[in-house]
């Protein structure tokens, strides 16, 4: 059956759903994988800006779909790491331009093409998210330490189980370690307490991220990125590698470093 | 709060307090219980138990405990001694 394919969801929008799928088929395809990264969000296309693969777009998911090209020509490969591939989504159309047996049909056709598909979904838990878990092999809810974010993974894993898609596994994205260590935070460990799923992956809270976003590309290509280091971590553990959780405190500035070793705080 | 929390002038933490409110959100989402219903609920039992035994109906304490995903219904219904209704 080929590849193996996983969607990341999360409810609540904004939390980091686009990036995590740039940076995981980045990781994904460094390690020699052939990676196709879909954009699910219809009319609200951003996978393609983030990749940095905007201005190469000639057909998208709806195109294939509806059979106005070949699946391949909808793949537009990534010049810097030879196995990633997009396929955008379509802008001027909505969800309902893609049902869930489209998406059932397509991952069935990518399977033999590559050996990792990663399915961006949209916010909420209507059509295109119903669209984007519809093919999965594996799904991952990516949340942040935030009330709103956390209860809406909740829901989205609740509709998880209810769907009988199996527990998903969770990333925790944008941990600022000051703020849980001041206790105005909940820490990693509060929220895999309350949501009570498999831990995949912890993401710092990262400026180079929307740097790199601003410059189309990734932070997974950033050998000196926290949260760049934190996707490959996590691309690692999707393949079945047994891979430590980042210690964060490592990860601090020279002073906190220095502080520590003077024993200050 | 502590002796050096208070010369710190610091209140709560806000990431406890955010914890807590998420559990019993959480609770009502997975379960659709609002604490209307499960106040309905308890008179319901308190009701039927008294039928059979004596039970003081202000010690007993109805709540939903959490267990990974899912949620269990706890009930501590202390039943009254024989031997104490004697007396009076």
């Amino acid at each position: 059956m080929g590849a193996q394919i996983v969607t990341i969801t999360s409810g609540k929008g904004g939390v980091g759903k686009t990036t995590a799928v740039a940076n995981l088929g980045i990781a994904l395809a460094a390690n020699g994988k052939k990676v196709v990264c879909v954009d699910g969000d219809i009319g609200l296309r951003n996978l393609d800006v983030v990749m940095g693969l905007e201005n190469r777009i000639v057909y998208d998911i709806v195109d294939v779909i509806e059979g106005r090209c070949r699946l391949r020509q909808a793949m537009i490969r990534d010049r810097r790491l030879p196995g990633l591939f997009l396929i955008p989504a379509a802008q001027t159309r909505d969800k309902t331009a893609v049902s869930p047996s489209d998406m059932l049909r397509l991952g069935a056709e990518l399977r033999s093409e590559c050996d990792w598909i990663l399915i961006d979904s949209p916010a909420g838990i209507e059509r295109g998210f119903k669209n984007a878990i519809t093919p999965a092999d594996r799904v991952i809810v990516l949340t942040n330490p935030e009330v709103s974010a956390v209860r809406d993974a909740d829901r989205v894993i609740g509709i998880l189980e209810a769907e009988e898609k199996g527990s998903p596994s969770l990333i925790i994205n944008r941990i600022d370690y000051d703020m849980v260590k001041n206790h105005d935070m909940l820490s990693a460990e509060d929220v895999l307490d309350l949501l009570a799923i498999d831990l995949i992956g912890i993401v710092p809270e990262d400026q180079t991220v929307l740097i790199a976003a601003n410059r189309g590309t990734p932070i997974a290509l950033d050998d000196k990125s926290r949260a760049g280091q934190a996707f490959r971590n996590i691309a690692r553990r999707l393949t079945g590698e047994d891979v430590p959780f980042m210690d964060l405190d490592s990860q601090d500035g020279l002073w906190q470093r220095l502080s520590r070793l003077t024993g200050r705080k | 709060m502590s002796f050096f929390d208070r010369i710190s002038g610091r209140k709560d933490k806000s990431a406890q307090n955010a914890k807590e409110r998420l559990q019993l959100v959480l609770i009502h989402d997975r379960t659709d219980l609002t604490p209307a219903v499960l106040d309905a609920l308890k008179d319901d039992l308190l009701d039927a138990i008294s039928r059979h035994v004596e039970i003081d109906p202000a010690s007993v304490r109805i709540d939903i405990a959490r267990d990974g995903r899912s949620q269990r219904l706890v009930a501590d219904i202390p039943l009254r001694s024989v031997s104490r209704r004697r007396t009076r």
